[in-house]
């Protein structure tokens, strides 16, 4: 039913939605909850605990019980409270945590076992057998109790995330929101304007009041539309949900809920919001009261009322009962009468109040029990005048108003509470920058509101330095708030305080008396303001009932923490961006579409991609392909892109005394022209990366880094020169991204490069770099090998990566070679007992590779120190070394461990862990890299391995790590 | 004599235009990084005609750190044992976005203040782009983003994708 002429809505535009199947109209402007109530929907969920029938309570964002899924394209959204979700053509919603329907909830049973199902149910319940908790006792409570459900499937909407800067955030637009920011806006101030509602005007619009002796609407539209020609950003459908250091707030802004799912659409947009000065003129909530079964469909706030009837045009009921403890519930009532909707009467708690209204005002009232089981029929209970019943099917609560102070208190301070309002304000300092205005600071008339607005602006600009031009006051109201607080009616049965975790005031006291009597112990016991609206409903009345059965007072109480974010979040806006690929940038080598043409995997490393191996026809497993590309490299030639490295220049006259103190081993004695290889430790003496290091000029080096370390390497080169060597004439910089990078190895290698430089290659010994020419563009060439073959990496400028990629292999497959990937890099180094990050995996030193001899003894480096503190050297120590399996086509796998023959096989008698395996096609054996305890005294002995992942349990000889040409005979030719 | 083929990082990809905004690659020529040694700032600066500022750009010169900036578009001056002089021509990748939504898509993956009463024309800055580190450049009604050259296709993502939400926003009202 809608009121003729009534409401903000557009009834020109009418929209065709569906609630559990059955389909309804509304108009734009709806939000959900307006469109049922139109419709004279009551009944909307299940309460979460004992399944019993509920209605709208609100017509907000603090929402307890009208809570639904919203079924949109591919996306299921739960806990949407209808109060906030607007409608839209096509539309589909449908209720939760009921079953098989919303009328006939099978879950019901529990509300009749409710006398057993109290606070602390559960833990005292399921405490036994222990075990039984996880597997069986949570997941059945589980599913009687609960939310909304997810669609168990990737998300696949659009989400967003952005940054936003201001002078001034105004939080809220309702009197005070809009006069601070016309106050801020005037004095030339740079303004965020943020409603968490589709319009601006707040409580305004709700209360249908007046400003100036006139409606407010024009008031507000001309408002708005001077702060749209000065400097103000309106946001609206955005909620600031956290207050966060150095003046950032969290928003989250809702962008395309409120309409059909379109491409590339956000849903909703996560805003990170950074103000020199905020306004929290978030308003305040309407507080329920707590009587017997004061939870039934047709029991609602009577500021929630208010605004279905001047907003949506929508009466709350047919006959409307009004229960309140303040004065100012009471223009509801008028309005409604106004409006033509009957009023059965008034109910006020107090015994002194006024009865001027045109229908019965019954005072000192209390309500004992309300009747319906779906929808309210009656209330029953007593007033000054002798006991009642009346027939009425919707009752409207007001227990006063409690200011929204989350903001204020989400860095941790705590709020004040007011005896005058009955109830908690915020006080100046509480968030740095954050100036309370209007009813979130407790000054709750539009007169009152709009003079705090206007202040508080000056307060901020006078904050920024900003010279203040002050706008003229409006006419408002000014009632007096007069209030005398209930917070729970005596009576038999339960009455609610927590709609949307189901506790009762009988909860709160039972937690009292079993001794949880801290606010944070009984919210933790009974679960109040746990739930999705985080006790925004209930946590001032449940303290209060606290209070009252510890015999404090409410101060004293105190309340318990104010979190972000003030209303839920979805995860997919936070991690906006981060979906599939989104998650980390994904780094190309120049070879990547070479790579590709060649059917080659790519496998991460680190962000890169780099090719797995380079399928030939007739090749069905990777082993085959892998075997031959080792093979290949072994007999002619092969080309590696290996320009994922980190590369980093080094220059000044102190770069070699740099280098000699972050590597183990000495660079100042490397003649220019010669490289060296680099051994580097951490501050605590374990190896932290290796790589090569050239000297390109007698001030110039540079140094490579593995794959995935070279941003740890480069961090570590920046801490050592900032905090222990600033003065030093030093500067370094990546080049990784710089130069296209190729490995070409094999006995052809030399012949490769020839048939490529602009001149051939004379004398060029291991460990040696120059500057060559090829196909006229100036290169690096380094003779270094990690196959143990001859072996040379040929540096480009990046953009001529590709082709020379191209070219190489195009001459290196007429040399009967071709392309090598990771897999046969992998197999070869193996081979050649190289080491990489599968050995030096943090808890290595240099001693248990077999390096200790490379950290000079002459000289000091970052880690030596600490390299040699006790227990980080001798026989204890697990030591590098290889292993061959004693049948070579026994396969061995990574992560084994390793026993001495005979012992039993259990942890304590542990000797040791296999790191690196492979097949040589080589040696045609599995070869293996281990670290044994004492394992370099071992060598020719037998060790078992044990892989009980694997299943495998074989003898192995233990080996030098080097099982191919240890003499390096090869890789010298 | 024979030659190498040089490419772009997005060799090939064509401009694209969203929400009147066009996000396109670009070259800027040759890039040099100019690392100034400990105490001859002013030396190189006469040298250069002007160090740029922090948070600067200046002629060919945008600085990219404490005593360092990067030469854009021309060869480096001789500073030998002034300041250590490291070619970056071939590692970044180099996009201009230009248009009225250009301030905006940046907004939402660079945690800066782009608008341009605040980042005006001279304005650079190491800002970091998503999950990627970016050296960004505002011009009079454009934007230069250099990003690393093995980076630039999920920069160019990330760009277009924040476009497109924009686009949509547009066709949306909202």
């Amino acid at each position: 039913m809608r009121i003729a002429g009534k409401g903000l809505i557009d009834r020109t535009e009418p929209l065709k939605f569906t609630f559990d199947g059955t389909r309804y109209s509304g108009f734009k402007g709806d939000t959900l909850a307006s469109a049922l109530m139109a419709n004279d929907v009551r009944l909307v969920g299940r309460s979460f605990k004992y399944h019993r029938p509920r209605g709208i309570l609100t017509a907000g964002p603090e929402e307890p019980n009208a809570m639904v899924e919203v079924l949109d394209g591919g996306s299921q959204s739960p806990n949407t409270r209808a109060t906030v979700q607007e409608i839209y053509g096509g539309m589909a919603a449908r209720s939760q945590n009921r079953w098989p329907s919303l009328r006939y909830d099978v879950m019901a049973v529990n509300d009749l076992a409710a006398p057993f199902l109290g606070a602390g149910f559960y833990y005292k319940t399921f405490m036994w057998p222990r075990a039984f908790w996880e597997g069986l006792y949570e997941p059945l409570i589980r599913r009687a109790a609960g939310l909304g459900k997810l669609k168990p499937q990737h998300e696949t909407a659009t989400y967003e995330k952005a940054y936003a800067f201001c002078d001034i955030l105004v939080i809220g637009s309702g009197p005070a929101g809009l006069m601070a920011a016309l106050t801020a806006a005037r004095s030339g101030a740079d303004v965020i304007l943020a409603e968490q509602d589709s319009v601006i005007g707040g409580r305004l619009i709700a209360e249908d009041g007046q400003i100036n002796g006139a409606p407010s609407a024009p008031w507000i539209a001309t408002t708005l539309a001077e702060l749209e020609t000065l400097n103000v950003r309106v946001m609206t459908r955005t909620t600031v949900v956290g207050a966060y250091d150095q003046g950032t707030y969290g928003a989250l802004e809702r962008v395309g809920l409120h309409l059909p799912q379109a491409a590339h659409l956000p849903r909703e947009c996560f805003w990170r919001i950074v103000a020199g000065q905020a306004i929290m003129a978030t308003g305040a909530l309407e507080r329920p009261i707590a009587f017997t079964n004061n939870d039934r469909p047709g029991i609602m706030l009577a500021s929630g009322a208010q605004t279905y009837l001047n907003r949506f045009g929508v009466p709350p009921g047919q006959k409307v009962t009004l229960y309140a403890t303040n004065d100012n519930a009471r223009l509801v009532a008028r309005q409604l009468i106004a409006a033509g909707v009957k009023v059965a009467a008034i109910l006020d708690s107090r015994a002194e109040a006024s009865s001027v209204e045109d229908c019965p005002v019954y005072l000192n009232a209390a309500i004992t029990d309300t009747a319906g089981r779906r929808s309210l029929t009656g209330i029953s209970g007593h007033h000054a005048g002798g006991d009642f019943q009346i027939d009425t099917d919707c009752l409207l609560m007001s227990g006063g108003w409690n200011p929204l102070v989350n903001l204020a208190c989400h860095q941790n301070a705590k709020p004040s509470w007011r005896d005058d309002i009955a109830a908690f304000v915020p006080h100046s300092g509480m968030v740095p920058g954050l100036h309370a205005a209007g009813a979130a600071n407790g000054a709750f008339s539009t007169h009152a509101a709009l003079t705090e607005g206007r202040a508080m602006a000056l307060a901020a600009l006078q904050a920024l330095g900003k010279t203040a031009t002050s706008p003229d006051m409006p006419q408002a109201e000014d009632a007096p708030y007069r209030l005398q607080p209930l917070w729970d009616v005596p009576g038999k049965g339960r009455a609610w305080l927590d709609f949307a975790n189901d506790v009762t005031v009988k909860d709160v006291k039972l937690a009292a008396q079993e001794g949880f009597t801290s606010v944070e112990h009984m919210k933790r016991y009974t679960t109040q303001g746990m739930a999705p609206d985080q006790g925004k409903n209930s946590n001032v009345g449940a303290l209060a009932v606290l209070a009252d059965a510890t015999g404090r007072g409410i101060a004293e109480t105190g309340t318990t923490t104010f979190r972000p974010p003030f209303t839920p979040v979805s995860i997919g806006a936070l991690g906006a961006g981060g979906q599939g690929a989104g998650f980390a940038p994904q780094r190309y080598m120049t070879s990547d579409p070479a790579s590709r043409d060649r059917g080659a995997p790519m496998i991460e490393a680190g962000l890169w991609y780099r090719p797995s191996y380079f399928p030939k026809p007739g090749e069905t497993t990777w082993r085959q392909s892998c075997d031959r590309e080792v093979l290949m490299v072994r007999s002619s030639v092969g080309v590696a892109d290996v320009s994922t490295l980190g590369k980093i220049d080094i220059q000044g006259k102190d770069a070699a005394r740099f280098l000699d103190f972050v590597y183990t081993n000495t660079f100042s004695t490397l003649p220019v022209g010669r490289v060296r290889y680099g051994l580097m430790l951490r501050e605590d003496g374990h190896v932290m990366d290796d790589g090569t290091t050239a000297r390109l000029g007698d001030t110039h080096y540079l140094m490579t880094t593995t794959t995935a370390a070279a941003g740890q390497v480069m961090r570590h080169l920046d801490f050592v020169h900032q905090a222990y060597c600033p003065d030093w004439q030093v500067r370094f910089i990546s080049v990784t991204e710089s130069w296209a990078q190729f490995a070409v190895a094999g006995p052809l290698s030399r012949m490769l490069l020839n048939s490529l430089l602009d001149t051939r290659l004379e004398e060029f010994p291991f460990m040696t770099t120059a500057e060559v020419s090829v196909e006229g563009v100036k290169a690096r060439l380094f003779r270094i090998s990690f196959s143990g073959e001859e072996g040379y990496e040929i540096a480009v400028p990046t953009p001529y990566g590709e082709a020379l990629f191209r070219d190489l292999l195009a001459k290196a497959e007429t040399l009967g070679g071709g392309a090598y990937g990771m897999e046969a890099l992998n197999v070869m180094r193996i081979e050649k007992g190289f080491i990489t990050h599968a050995e030096i995996h943090g808890r290595i030193t240099a001693f248990d590779i077999g390096m200790a001899k490379m950290v000079a003894a002459k000289k000091d480096c970052i880690g030596k120190a600490s390299a040699q503190r006790p227990g980080l050297n001798g026989a204890e120590r697990e030591q590098l070394v290889g292993l061959r399996p004693v049948d070579p086509n026994a396969a061995i796998g990574a992560g084994a461990h390793l026993f001495t023959p005979g012992d039993k096989v259990e942890r304590v008698n542990d000797q040791g862990y296999v790191t690196s395996v492979c097949w040589s096609p080589t040696l045609g054996s599995h070869l293996g890299l281990a670290f044994l305890k004492d394992g370099r005294a071992r060598h020719g002995q037998q060790i078992r391995l044990v892989d009980h992942m694997r299943k495998t349990d074989l003898l192995c000889e233990v080996t030098d790590p080097v099982f191919l040409d240890p003499e390096g005979a090869k890789l010298r030719a | 004599m024979p030659e190498l083929i040089a490419k772009s990082a997005l060799s090939g990809r064509p401009p694209v235009t969203l929400a009147g905004t066009t996000l396109a690659e670009t070259a800027v020529g040759q890039i040099t990084s100019i690392a100034c040694f400990p105490g001859t700032l002013a030396k190189v600066s006469k040298r250069l005609g002007r160090f740029p500022a922090p948070n600067s750009a200046r002629a060919n010169l945008i600085w990219t750190g404490p005593e360092q900036a990067f030469l854009i578009g021309i060869p480096a001056p001789d500073l030998a044992g002034l300041a250590a002089i490291t070619d970056q021509t071939g590692g970044w990748a180099a996009l201009r976005l230009t248009g009225p939504k250009a301030a905006d898509a940046l907004m939402r993956l660079c945690p800066l203040d782009l608008r341009p009463a605040h980042f005006p024309s001279g304005c650079a800055a190491r800002t970091p782009l998503g999950h990627m580190q970016s050296v960004l450049v505002a011009e009079a009604d454009s934007f230069l983003i250099l990003i690393f050259r093995s980076m630039a296709r999920t920069a160019w993502h990330e760009i277009e994708t924040a476009l497109q939400a924009l686009n949509a926003r547009a066709a949306a009202g909202v």
